[in-house]
């Protein structure tokens, strides 16, 4: 972490660091050397971070206004659209937000899966990333039952059922979520207080997340360990800040269209509905982002099975640094893997649709199929890829391919290097 | 450059694969010159008017609109009567009131803070009005509804003599955009059931673009206000996002790498 002193200018500025070295921390971030050949790929930290706090301070706004009450839920909520001073616009925020959220979570693991951010020695910033988003998926979920919608109190229902699968204490632990013999009004205030609580937790793992990135570095396109600091590297500030500014404003805009737009797109029409015990929509669909876990849920035809099939496939992630067994990390230099990438990518994408229609006929195929490939790429091609596969010679640093050096160079150069490796 | 390409082919596949499962499932709905749509869509006031009127004439015995205020019927962005004309329409509406201090209930004309009038007590009474089914509350109806504003508006002009080989029990009607099919609500319009302020020729296909228009403004009140603040806030981050982009060449010019 401290890789070079620093003492602060001003006398007063060192009475208060030699006491709590807040600005050496400062400085640390401010310094932080960063590989200069990031792509915006890279960007989704900085604009992830501009998300959980956004959802932190419309959250924080609508909680002020909200009742959790199954008597009331649904019409505070129509109050806030209504009456409360731009609260539309707030709760707009919010719930197109969690989606936002969950679009620059899926880029930024997938660029993590594309680079093998997740390697040596990275394993503790992924595996904690694993947890933000087990974390993300239970806030997003509890968030959508508080408007008290139909989809609201039907997907509680189904989520929270499937616990019910676990044998002899199944139906137990159930009655315990809900607090009482269905999904009712304790269900609705234990998972307003738990949506409130998790967001800070979040926030307190993102900052381990970020000192744990601040240990070895960052990854970079090529893949490549390099010296910090170095040619090779950027000061965090004005580098780094200006080009993650950059792409967030991009990303503003693509969340703006939706917010002022299309406000309601992402979501589901019976929503809008009050939420009623006695009538069960025609279809439970849950949002879009939970989609391919909940055709993986689907396509096992035990219920039990299918809850473990749906949890391994998000726990498997976290076994992923010791599953991929390649040394190089970067795709760019494993035609192999590149594309089974692009194939896990079309799978998961297959897998959100057919999600999202009713599990039957062709659909129930397609997911079954899916699902398998999806397990298949992370327990049998991922580690096998590591011995069978012939990679590209790698570079020395990235200087020679940021500088555009020929590539025929680089890689007679390079030869010595992949020996080393 | 092949990365994109990949990117716009899955974006290709299931945008088509979308369209083929929706088209073989969904009737298509009628469509008109919304006034709302679009980016500086906006409602047309007459048409706001003339839908208050359709639904106080006509669906407001069935139907409660329990979120919506006789005030808002005066504010921006909304059918805008003047405050004086609210508050006369407020004033027709009898509310019941209390408890007074003699703990009697009590009935008093409507102020402008008061919600719109139901129609029935509660559900159950609805419910027995209606042979069993509960006619939907109508506040946020076009946002509840799948189809949202083209799917209500085809709806009241779906009626239809059911084909043959389909029987209808008492008190259903065959709708050809109904989900089903089968509806427990009659066919509310029909050409010159409602005499319009404004002399407009009141045709069932022009009360149901009145009355939707209406709807869509209960379900989106600040409709309006949205569309305008969000076409300034784009234009303010496409200018900042410019220059940024431009400040961001000048301090990544001082490192030899492309950015």
């Amino acid at each position: 972490m401290s890789d070079h002193d620093y003492t602060p200018k001003s006398k007063a500025g060192k009475w208060f660091n030699d006491r709590l070295p807040l600005l050496t921390l400062a400085n640390h971030l401010t310094d932080y050397p960063t590989p200069k050949n990031l792509n915006y790929w890279w960007t989704f930290g900085g604009i992830l971070t501009f998300c959980l706090i956004t959802q932190i301070v419309t959250g924080l706004t609508l909680a002020m206004h909200y009742i959790a009450h199954a008597d009331m839920a649904f019409e505070s909520v129509e109050h806030i659209m209504r009456d409360v001073n731009y609260g539309w616009l707030i709760r707009y925020i919010h719930a197109n937000g969690a989606s936002m959220f969950f679009l620059a979570v899926y880029i930024h693991i997938f660029r993590s899966l594309f680079y093998g951010s997740y390697k040596s020695p990275r394993e503790i910033i992924w595996i904690i990333g694993i947890i933000i988003y087990l974390l993300m998926m239970a806030a997003a979920f509890m968030g959508y039952v508080l408007p008290w919608g139909q989809m609201s109190f039907w997907g509680a229902t189904v989520i929270t059922n499937l616990f019910s699968a676990i044998p002899l204490v199944g139906e137990g632990i159930v009655t315990w979520l809900w607090g009482g013999y269905s999904v009712d009004n304790p269900t609705l205030t234990r998972f307003f207080t738990l949506h409130y609580l998790i967001p800070f937790l979040i926030l307190g793992l993102v900052v381990l997340h970020i000192w744990a990135l601040h240990v070895p570095g960052n990854n970079n396109p090529v893949g490549i360990d390099i010296k910090k600091p170095s040619k090779d590297t950027v000061p965090f500030h004005p580098y780094i800040v200006i080009k993650d500014g950059f792409a967030l404003l991009m990303f503003m805009i693509v969340f703006a269209f939706f917010v002022f737009y299309t406000p309601n797109i992402l979501g589901h029409a019976d929503n809008y509905i009050e939420a009623d015990p006695l009538v069960t929509p025609a279809h439970i669909v849950p949002e879009w982002y939970l989609l391919p876990f909940y055709a993986i849920l689907r396509s096992v035809p035990d219920k039990l099975l299918g809850v473990v099939a749906m949890l391994s496939a998000i726990l498997i992630l976290a076994a992923l640094p010791w599953l991929d067994t390649s040394k190089i990390r970067s795709a760019v230099f494993r035609p192999l893997y590149k594309q089974f990438y692009w194939i896990l990518v079309a799978d998961v994408l297959i897998l959100g649709y057919v999600g999202a229609m009713p599990a039957e006929g062709l659909y129930l195929l397609i997911a079954r199929i899916a699902t398998a490939y999806y397990f298949i790429h992370f327990l049998i091609i991922l580690p096998l890829l590591g011995y069978k596969e012939k990679t590209l010679p790698i570079p020395l640093s990235i200087t020679e391919p940021v500088l555009g050096g020929t590539p025929n160079l680089a890689m007679a150069k390079n030869k010595e290097s992949q020996k080393i490796k | 450059m092949r990365f994109l390409l990949k990117i716009l082919s899955l974006t290709i596949f299931f945008l088509t694969s979308s369209g083929i499962s929706n088209s073989a499932e969904k009737v298509e709905y009628l469509k008109t010159d919304w006034s709302f749509k679009g980016i500086f869509g906006k409602f047309d006031r007459g048409s706001l008017q003339r839908g208050y009127q359709v639904y106080t004439e006509v669906c407001s015995s069935c139907h409660s609109m329990k979120y919506v205020s006789y005030r808002n019927l005066a504010e921006k962005g909304g059918p805008e009567f003047s405050v004086q004309q609210a508050k006369a329409i407020a004033a027709s509406f009898e509310v019941t009131d209390g408890p007074n201090a003699d703990g009697e209930m009590f009935q008093r004309p409507g102020k402008l803070s008061d919600k719109f009038v139901m129609p029935y007590e509660n559900v159950k009474a609805a419910q027995a009005a209606n042979g069993g089914a509960y006619p939907p509350d109508m506040s946020v109806l076009v946002k509840a509804r799948g189809g949202g504003a083209n799917y209500i508006y085809s709806l009241l002009q779906g009626y239809e003599d059911p084909p043959a080989g389909i029987t209808l029990d008492d008190g259903v009607y065959y709708n050809k955009y109904m989900y089903g099919n089968k509806i427990k609500m009659a066919n509310p319009l029909s050409d010159g059931l409602v005499e319009y302020a404004d002399g407009t020729n009141a045709t069932v296909e022009q009360m149901s673009k009145d009355i939707t228009t209406f709807l869509m403004w209960t379900a989106e009140p600040h409709l309006e206000a949205r569309h305008q603040m969000g076409f300034k806030a784009i234009i303010y981050l496409i200018i900042l996002t410019i220059l940024v982009y431009f400040s961001m060449k000048r301090i990544w010019s001082r490192v030899e790498t492309e950015i």
